[in-house]
């Protein structure tokens, strides 16, 4: 095991199977895994390789099948549903696909939906600078762009002060320019606040702004690769 | 406010139309919990306060002649409180501004100057001064009636001698709160008045010096009536005396206890109605409400939202339905039972109102609306919050159909594709259709519940006026009189007919049971005044047995060839074996029938009438009652006619009110119901809807599919409805039978063809307003958003 100090994420034997009517879908076969603190990782994989399942387990959204995982000194696999809720809402932050605002809510609500639940937020307002959003306040999602409502999520996701950022295709639904946007707030909270930061993504391109790439196939890890240098966002061949 | 909480206003004010339309069913639940419960308090209270201050009697007694010196003996009576013996007579009246003859019931008022017992409440005027021979007081309703105050005169006969009586006042008693007169089924206060005059007058007119034929008493608190009851008979039967009866069976409470009775009833079984269905309609549209958020439910999860609050936030959601139907409820209820109340007290003649509103009833009516949508919301609820995060927030797996016996039954039919869409559909969800169906047919069935009172009162009318009373008049004898009367009476001007009958007190007993009664005793060849079997055939009176009402007959549990014991009130103690011949259908009080010949020769004299039908030639209408009113023998007159105009007039005055009510009511239940549904089935299907409209379907054909299920549902749901409707009403005839009247059981097909009318409009108007959305959806932002 690697330094246990430096590592949020630890998982041993991780097996998680579907049963959709007859077919039992294994999406996660056995698999262990180290993340560590501060850095920004990406899970490249095929769709179906398991990534964003690991992703929902090791965020709490999911429950394993089989195998152990940990966050910090903490066994996830062993938590009630109320840890479960304990733990999501005072050290993960989320950043989905879609990103998932309460459409009744304006960007300000939306984040203070997280602030008045946590322990140590940051404010709205504050959250939404960081994302450069401050223009953005009081507008509905249905008034925004796409960037912009992903702006949002990450604020929103930002907000609590996270020790944990998990992202789940955060550009998938975005054109290169508001992509590399999203990608540059997610960047500079990482280098800013030291959030260790998970991206799940198809974009190959992406990997080279990691720390670390993890390939995932089959439901298993079939490479983990360190980078030596990092690109910014704006660099990134899309 | 906290952001969960405005998601919750907003989520309120786009969901408007269907909150309004939950919130509607919800307040009528709630308004008619208050109207009738706050309406029965009041009237209640206003009842308990109006007798505790006047001191209403608890028993009632007569006897035809008893000594005053008697009184004592009454007041001995172990539990007795206070006695008060009087004169209880009842005469013809002669008013100048009508021709017809009145009625009178006409009372003593004691030498101390007021009744200490059933005490008057003077409202205009005062009292009859002792030996004042031509004072009178009577009861404001016939006062109003005529437009009389003080100073006013008429004639009255008493006794035979008629006499110009003045008003000296107005008043009102507890005796008669409700005022009907002897043979009447509707108060007719222009021909039935209650007079009180000074007892030494009256005395002397009837020849009842230092003797009473009425006495009243009250019972010190917690004093079991039966032993008092069975002393004073025994006191009074040397005297004539006819038995007695309780507050139960004096009329005027009687018929109050009845109305409190039907609000009761109101109160408890139609609210749960609307309660259940705004429970069922919260469910409906926040199980889809919850549906369509699903990732926004996992996404609060994924923030760290609990299961419990995120419950909460959808439970507040309802909890806000619930409150704006409960408050609409209460203003309403408010507004209504104040309006009911002083309806009430015009009716009844209360002299003041207590109108009490008991926060109990604002609680429990609040907390039973919040409860019934908590529990919707609850059902709906439950399904989705259970979910874990990851699942919630990927899209719920597209429907599965199969093909099942449904679905072949189905392919049987071969129906076009859109038809298949629709039977799928129901088939897919038959519990959801199912429970639309029930919903749509709870609305028929609450008109069929509301309407059929007319058809019954109809069938009443039929059966009371048109075959079984078909006599023009009723005359009453002040004394009874030998049969000889009846030539005498066919001698009057204009009498095409005559025939009489005798009412004799008696005491029926089975077993246990008893029951105190008048037997109504005739000639079996008798036509005017017939009685029906339940197969509509005429029952005569045989020699040796007697007819009992079907009611009485169930009071007194026994059937044709039981036999029952006969007690004669007026006779002694002796009880006389009688076997039930015949059972009949009979809607006003509880009556017996006997062949006159027997019922004379058991009480040992030649057969005597009390009264007789008359049969009257129009023409000679005037003469007639010029001859009643100047006759001394005749203490009363009914003229049928009238009795049933008063009915009438009291029952179409309801009928509009009524059909308005209970339509509105039912209206609102389905439009909730159907719209609701529509608009879930429209934000279901939607893309569904959109991708046919692409392919290029009409917008008709479009809503064909959408709405045509709920026209299905609305045709399955009319017929059961009208069952139910069937079923609410003959619990209403159980729940309304009472030893005054009993309604019959009837639905006509008109108030069927109006309940099915009202609930396919409703559908039809609910459904033009969907069209409306159909019609103007946006294909491309429907296709392009994700479910």
């Amino acid at each position: 095991m690697a330094d246990a100090m430096n590592s949020v994420f630890h998982t041993k034997g991780i097996t998680k199977v579907y049963t959709t009517g007859e077919v039992d879908v294994h999406a996660l076969r056995g698999v262990d895994a180290e993340l560590y603190a501060g850095e920004f990782t990406v899970l490249l994989g095929a769709s179906g390789s398991g990534k964003s399942t690991l992703l929902n387990i090791l965020g709490g959204l999911d429950h394993a099948t089989a195998g152990q995982a940990w966050f910090r000194d903490k066994e996830l696999t062993a938590m009630s549903e109320r840890e479960l809720t304990r733990y999501r809402r005072d050290h993960v932050g989320f950043v989905f696909q879609f990103y998932n605002l309460v459409p009744s809510l304006t960007a300000r609500e939306n984040v203070a939906l997280v602030t008045e639940i946590a322990r140590d937020p940051m404010k709205p307002e504050e959250a939404l600078e960081r994302v450069g959003l401050t223009h953005r306040l009081d507008h509905f999602p249905a008034e925004m762009s796409g960037g912009e409502q992903q702006r949002v999520a990450i604020a929103r996701a930002i907000a609590k002060r996270p020790e944990v950022l998990l992202c789940d295709e955060p550009t998938g639904a975005l054109d290169s320019k508001t992509g590399v946007q999203v990608l540059d707030a997610l960047e500079r909270i990482n280098a800013e606040m030291g959030t260790s930061t998970i991206v799940i993504t198809h974009n190959a391109g992406i990997r080279a702004m990691a720390h670390r790439v993890v390939h995932f196939a089959d439901g298993g890890i079939a490479e983990v690769v360190t980078n030596d240098t990092r690109i910014a966002p704006a660099e990134i061949v899309w | 406010m906290r952001a969960l909480d405005k998601k919750l206003v907003r989520d309120i004010r786009r969901l408007w139309a269907q909150a309004l339309a939950i919130a509607a069913v919800l307040s009528v639940g709630v308004m008619i919990m208050v109207m009738a419960f706050g309406t029965q308090r009041s009237l209640t209270e206003t009842r308990d306060t109006f007798y505790d201050r006047a001191r209403f009697a608890d028993v009632w007694s007569s006897a035809a002649r008893a000594p005053k010196s008697l009184v004592g003996e009454i007041a001995a009576i172990p539990g007795v409180a206070r006695v008060e013996a009087r004169i209880n007579q009842y005469a013809v009246l002669d008013l100048p501004d009508m021709a017809d003859p009145a009625m009178a019931q006409i009372l003593s008022i004691p030498g101390s100057g007021a009744p200490e017992m059933n005490a008057l409440i003077v409202k205009e005027g005062r009292l009859p001064e002792f030996g004042r021979r031509d004072e009178v007081v009577v009861n404001e309703a016939f006062a109003i009636a005529h437009d009389y105050g003080p100073g006013d005169g008429f004639s009255v006969t008493l006794n035979g001698q008629k006499r110009d009586v003045r008003i000296t006042g107005v008043v009102l008693s507890p005796e008669f709160i409700y005022t009907i007169g002897p043979g009447s089924i509707m108060p007719d206060d222009e021909r039935f008045g209650i007079l009180w005059m000074a007892e030494d007058v009256l005395a002397a007119a009837f020849g009842l010096s230092g003797a009473f034929n009425s006495v009243t008493l009250s019972v010190t608190r917690g004093t079991d009536l039966a032993p008092v009851r069975d002393e004073l008979e025994r006191l009074l039967k040397p005297y004539g005396g006819t038995g007695s009866y309780a507050r139960d069976q004096q009329v005027s409470n009687a018929f109050l206890d009845g109305e409190l009775e039907q609000l009761d009833v109101m109160a408890r079984i139609v609210p749960p109605i609307f309660l259940v269905v705004s429970a069922f309609l919260v469910n409906m549209v926040l199980g889809r409400l919850i549906q369509l958020e699903r990732e926004q439910i996992g996404l609060l999860k994924a923030l760290g939202y609990s299961t419990g609050e995120i419950a909460a936030h959808y439970l507040k959601l309802s909890l806000g339905i619930g409150a704006i139907g409960v408050l609409i409820g209460w203003l309403m209820g408010l507004a209504a039972s104040q309006a009911m109340a002083s309806v009430y007290v015009e009716y009844f003649h209360f002299p003041y109102l207590v109108f009490v509103q008991r926060p109990s009833v604002y609680v429990i009516s609040a907390s039973a609306g919040l409860f019934a949508a908590l529990i919707g919301a609850m059902m709906a609820v439950r399904r989705v919050v259970g979910l874990s995060p990851a699942v919630a927030m990927s899209p719920p797996a597209p429907t599965r159909f199969r093909r099942g016996l449904f679905d072949r039954l189905i392919r049987v039919l071969r129906p076009q594709q859109p038809t298949m869409m629709i039977l799928r559909a129901i088939g897919r969800w038959p519990l959801r259709a199912a429970l639309t169906s029930l919903g749509i047919s709870i609305s028929g069935a609450i008109i069929v519940a509301g309407l059929f009172m007319f058809d019954s009162f109809d069938e009443l009318l039929d059966v009371a006026f048109v075959q079984a009373n078909r006599q023009d008049a009723i005359l009453e004898f002040a004394v009874e009189r030998p049969e000889a009367v009846l030539d005498a009476v066919a001698n009057l001007p204009g009498v095409m007919k005559a025939e009489g009958s005798l009412s004799i007190p008696v005491r029926l007993h089975h077993g246990h049971l008893t029951r105190t009664i008048g037997i109504e005793a005739s000639r079996p060849g008798n036509d005017l005044v017939r009685v029906f079997d339940g197969d509509d055939r005429v029952e005569v009176s045989p020699e040796h047995g007697i007819v009992l009402a079907k009611r009485l007959a169930g009071h007194l549990d026994v059937g044709v060839g039981d036999i029952l014991e006969v007690e004669f009130l007026q006779e002694g103690d002796r009880r006389y074996r009688v076997p039930v011949t015949g059972t009949v259908a009979q809607f006003f009080g509880l009556s017996a029938y006997m062949d006159l010949e027997t019922a004379s020769s058991i009480l040992g004299h030649a057969p005597r009438l009390s009264l007789a039908n008359v049969d009257i030639d129009q023409a000679e209408r005037e003469a007639l009652f010029a001859a009643v009113k100047a006759s001394p023998a005749i203490s009363g007159i009914t003229y049928m006619s009238e009795v049933r105009k008063g009915f009438d007039e009291t029952i179409a005055e309801s009928a509009g009110i009524t059909m308005t009510v209970y339509t509105f009511m039912a209206a609102l239940i389905a439009i909730g119901v159907v719209y609701n549904s529509a608009r879930i089935q429209l934000s279901e299907r939607a893309r569904e809807l959109a991708s046919l409209r692409i392919l290029g379907f009409t917008r008709g054909e479009v809503s064909y599919i959408l709405l045509g299920e709920l026209f299905i549902l609305t045709l399955v749901a009319i017929p059961i409805g009208l069952l139910m409707g069937y079923g609410m009403a003959a619990g209403m005839v159980l729940s309304f039978e009472s030893d005054l009247y009993a309604l019959p059981l009837i639905v006509t097909e008109k108030t069927y063809w109006r309940a099915a009318g009202v609930v396919a409009g409703a559908t039809i108007v609910s459904a033009l307003i969907v069209r409306r959305r159909i019609d103007r959806m946006d294909l491309v932002a429907v296709m392009k958003t994700r479910e």
